[in-house]
């Protein structure tokens, strides 16, 4: 393996200093000069017709600036299918439904003048659950389409189905089938920075949005479209990040919250800022999308996987973000994660009064992978063979083409399954331990970019001036993952710079390079290329420019001090070699010979180049600098879902070591090693970091996580009663870190965002079986649900 | 709205002000000082991103009623460097160690670890946890914050 400067070094995040010192500035710190404070009245029911508003008295609140409802803008549908407007009119179809805004001098006022709206609705019965909203005879939560069109199902017109190979000659070939129905839940990606930004309109109604959005050039597209149809169009739109609180999957889409503020800040001709509650954070942020899968498998005599056949309804909500986007990330797993040939995936997604959903980190791979992962153990079970062995039989390899057209071009599968068996001691412990057990998960996700948009690119410029400070900026966005420190390393190791030299601008539309939203675990992948490719390019001009300039200096300089020292002996120096700058390489800041780098004698400091060269005279000075646009060669998914969507795939294991109190339910996790195929760390710290964050967030969503939703309405939105883990619940996370390198990825990394996450909850379902014999196969499981199922299987071995 | 007169010290200079009755000590410090370390995670005493120490005990900020400041001593994730501003031990702890992610629970996390260090300058893992029990963090798992802290108490 090449030795580097700083690739694989654990750079410390000194870029990030702010963050200690009380100095960063998120959307909570923001405050321009006459901002006013925006806050939203939802909706009291979860399906109701609007019968009347009145807002006389919150208007007459003194410090109130505007109260809106959605009677007073343009009733313009937003949102992915279009199927929402950003105040309600006439009907509310779910409690977070938006009714009204207040914008007011503080938000204390605004909070008061909430509550002097008055409304009046008319109940109407709701729907709340999705089998029974599927039925040909339920009522409609949509009764007409984005296009005015009437709607005759609550069944959403999306094509999400898969198919490749021939099942039924799959059922033919299986020794052993195993079939299952499996639940997930809606979890809250609980950002510690709640949702908000700053609208702020110019005289002329050019607007800057100061926001949190991991996309921002998606972000401004959104809002280009608003525009367009409230009579703003050609309007010019900046959308602004400010250093964010975590995202998780939140900041993807442009949520309603953000149009209000727009418009309260358009009526106001004053910047306004909406800033989330934690409440409103649990109650009106769409969460995690749940799914419920029936899923059948079949393997032959040897253990080989025959066939997957897998169905899944989500409960859509009442309107659709990106959840309803997760069955085209399920796909994934569903037809990929070990060798399968024969696949069947289809989802549904159905409107009902719930809350709707959008992304969370690991998209919808988590959900899927419960589901998969959940069965390979009941079919290992089944085959009669050990399920890591089964695992290990079924894995996928790199040189694999997979059913839905994934090529898998490096792959450490096989490590992280060997790993997390000898750490977790799985032969010495599986099946031999009375209410302890063994389990493991393993996981594929996309870690070379995913081509979601017809780009999947990232742009980047560089510039390096005469001291030798680079300046990147990027269209990219960080929520806390440490993109400066990584692409920092990346960008030195290959100018031959230090990390410390190189600053970033970053989120901002106006100044920005396109880029596709770091999401889908790509930054690392698609930003680190397009550094490479940037820095390469201003590496080559300093270059030439030192070629140029290099001799001269050096002889000047010798001359020099032979002139101060009599005795000085100028020594031979071969100039002709500087001359050429493929002869020439740049290290740590000085520039020497490729040949012999540690001669002093053919050495010079960088920034004696750079002051020569770039300040030449009138109308000769030059610049070093470079703007890159690196889009992986990759291909859109086809009508069919095929296509090789990533230029690679993340691939890892955890096991789980649990003990289960038989009297109590509790689940305590004794071991947890996450095994990954990072491809080669650019920073190992960072990435142990982005593996224990994601495992810890998967123990919550094994155990304890969970927003209780009942006929509509979020029961428990606060950090308590939602039972987020703190630093009590002392898992012993271990990160084991794979290393294979990877030929597409920059200096052979690959994405580690989100993978962490992924199989945790089914290795701990998984290790839960093992200890006491229960298979429980909805999430989260609580101490209620394994009490169940023991009882409920004492039941059974009584009769 | 009815103001009351508060006079403490906050990070070592005597202040006062005259800040609305009902306001909380964090709403006080962001706005009056514009000290906007200690963050409103939640608003209710739950995620510790608004912890600040008062009289060596760490306090959420965002539920403790701004008149109970009067002649305290308050101090506050801005006056944890020194006046020459070379980070404190924890601080540079944090970033060398991944402690910081997102960063929006770190003031109130490295306060937390302060108070601790302050009391017990070698404490058990056991005991970091407990001290920071009280702080949410959803980036980073809490391990590198853990290991953040026993570097810090190693090195000072």
């Amino acid at each position: 393996m090449a030795e580097y400067q700083y690739i694989g070094k654990s750079i410390p995040r000194t870029h990030e200093i702010d963050k200690v010192t009380g100095r960063a500035i998120y959307i909570d710190d923001l405050k321009l000069p006459g901002m006013l404070y925006g806050k939203i009245l939802y909706s009291s029911y979860a399906h109701a017709r609007i019968k009347r508003i009145d807002t006389t008295r919150a208007k007459q609140l003194p410090g109130v600036r505007v109260v809106l409802t959605g009677y007073d803008i343009p009733d313009v549908r937003v949102g992915f299918i279009k199927d929402q407007t950003v105040l309600k009119r006439d009907v509310v179809r779910q409690f977070r439904d938006e009714v009204a805004a207040v914008a007011a001098t503080s938000p204390e006022i605004a909070r008061e003048a909430l509550d002097l709206i008055e409304v009046e609705y008319e109940e109407l019965p709701g729907l709340f659950d999705p089998f029974e909203a599927m039925q040909a005879d339920a009522p409609l939560v949509h009764e007409l389409d984005a296009r005015g069109r009437p709607l005759r199902t609550n069944i959403l017109p999306l094509p999400w189905k898969f198919s490749a190979g021939d099942i039924e000659e799959g059922r033919r070939q299986s020794a052993f089938t195993v079939k299952d129905r499996v639940t997930t839940t809606w979890v809250n990606q609980c950002c510690m920075g709640t949702s908000g930004c700053v609208a702020d309109f110019d005289a002329n109604n050019n607007l800057t949005l100061y926001n949190q959005t991991n996309v921002i050039f998606g972000a401004k597209q959104r809002i280009g479209d608003y525009f367009s149809k409230i009579g703003l169009k050609g309007k010019k739109i900046r959308v602004k990040n400010v250093v964010v609180g975590g995202s998780f999957g939140t900041k993807l889409d442009t949520d309603i919250y953000e149009f209000i503020c727009i418009q309260l800040a358009l009526k106001t001709k004053k910047p306004v800022k909406i800033l989330f509650t934690r409440e409103e954070e649990f109650k009106a942020l769409p969460p995690r999308q749940p799914a419920i899968f029936n899923i059948e498998q079949g393997c032959d005599k040897e253990g080989r996987l025959t066939f997957r056949h897998a169905e899944a309804v989500l409960d859509n909500g009442a309107y659709t973000s990106w959840g309803v986007t997760t069955p085209s990330v399920m796909m994934t797993p569903m037809s990929s994660l070990y060798r399968v040939p024969n696949v069947f995936f289809k989802a549904e997604c159905v409107y009902t009064n719930n809350i709707y959903c959008q992304a969370m980190r690991g998209y919808g791979t988590p959900q899927a992978t419960f589901a998969v992962e959940t069965s390979m153990d009941r079919l290992a079970e089944a085959a009669g063979i050990d399920p890591a062995e089964f695992r290990i039989i079924n894995r996928n390899e790199a040189g694999d083409i997979t059913p839905m057209k994934l090529k898998i071009t490096s792959c450490g599968l096989l490590e992280c399954i060997e790993a997390v068996k000898e750490k977790i001691q799985w032969d010495e412990k599986k099946g031999l331990q009375k209410d302890r057990g063994v389990g493991m998960a393993s996981l594929i996700h996309v870690a070379g970019g995913a081509r979601v948009y017809k780009s999947d690119g990232h742009g980047i410029r560089i510039k390096v001036d005469e001291e030798g400070s680079v300046d990147v900026i990027s269209g990219g966005t960080d929520q806390g993952q440490g993109s400066f420190t990584v692409l920092a390393q990346i960008i030195a190791e290959t100018m031959g710079f230090t990390p410390d030299d190189v600053s970033f601008t970053i989120g901002d539309t106006a100044l920005g390079l396109w880029d596709a939203g770091t999401h889908a675990s790509r930054h690392t992948f698609v930003a680190g290329n397009a550094c490479i490719l940037a820095a390469e390019k201003v590496r080559r001009q300093i270059l030439e420019m030192s070629a140029e300039l290099m001799p001269r200096i050096i002889q000047y300089g010798l001359k020099r001090k032979a002139r101060m020292d009599k005795e000085f002996q100028v020594p031979d120096i071969d100039f002709n070699l500087m001359t050429d700058p493929e002869n020439l390489d740049i290290n740590n800041r000085i520039v020497c010979l490729k040949s012999d780098p540690d001669n002093p004698l053919y050495q010079i400091d960088v920034t004696q180049i750079l002051r020569q060269g770039l300040h030449v005279g009138t109308g000769e000075s030059k610049t070093v600098m470079a703007e890159v646009f690196y889009d992986p060669p990759t291909q859109m998914l086809d009508r069919e879902f095929k296509g090789n969507y990533s230029m690679t795939y993340a691939f890892g294991t955890t096991g789980a070591e649990v003990e289960v109190d038989r009297a109590t339910g509790q689940v305590k996790i004794l071991n947890l090693v996450a095994a990954h195929d990072v491809g080669q760390s650019i920073n190992p710290a960072l990435i142990r970091g982005q593996i224990y964050g994601a495992a810890y967030t998967g123990v919550g969503y094994a155990l304890t996580e969970e927003i209780k939703v009942q006929k509509g309405k979020v029961m428990n939105p606060n950090f308590r009663d939602y039972q987020i883990l703190t630093a009590r619940d002392r898992i012993p996370v271990e990160a084991v870190v794979v290393e294979k390198g990877d030929e597409d990825g920059p200096y052979g990394a690959k994405g580690i965002g989100e993978p962490g996450l992924v199989p945790t909850a089914p290795a701990i379902a998984n290790a839960i079986y093992d200890a006491i014999g229960v298979r429980i196969k909805e999430l989260p499981i609580t101490p209620e649900r394994v009490l169940d199922a023991i009882k409920a299987k004492e039941g059974d071995d009584v009769c | 709205m009815k103001k009351v007169s508060v006079s403490f010290t906050l990070n070592g200079d005597e202040v006062s002000a005259d800040v609305p009755i009902t306001w909380t000590l964090l709403k006080t410090l962001r706005e009056t000082f514009e000290l906007t370390g200690a963050k409103e995670g939640c608003g209710v005493g739950e995620c510790g991103a608004c912890t600040v120490i008062v009289d060596g005990q760490t306090v959420n900020a965002c539920i403790y009623p701004v008149p109970e400041i009067e002649g305290r001593h308050v101090s506050t994730i801005e006056g944890l460097a020194d006046k020459e501003g070379n980070l404190d031990p924890l601080q540079t702890a944090f970033l060398e160690n991944n402690g910081v992610q997102c960063g929006f629970c770190t003031s109130g996390m490295i306060m937390s670890a302060k108070s601790l260090l302050h009391d017990n300058p070698n404490p058990s893992e056991d005991e970091i946890r407990s001290a920071i029990s009280g702080n949410i963090c959803r980036c980073t798992g809490y391990v590198q914050i853990v290991e953040s802290v026993d570097l810090a108490a190693k090195k000072a």
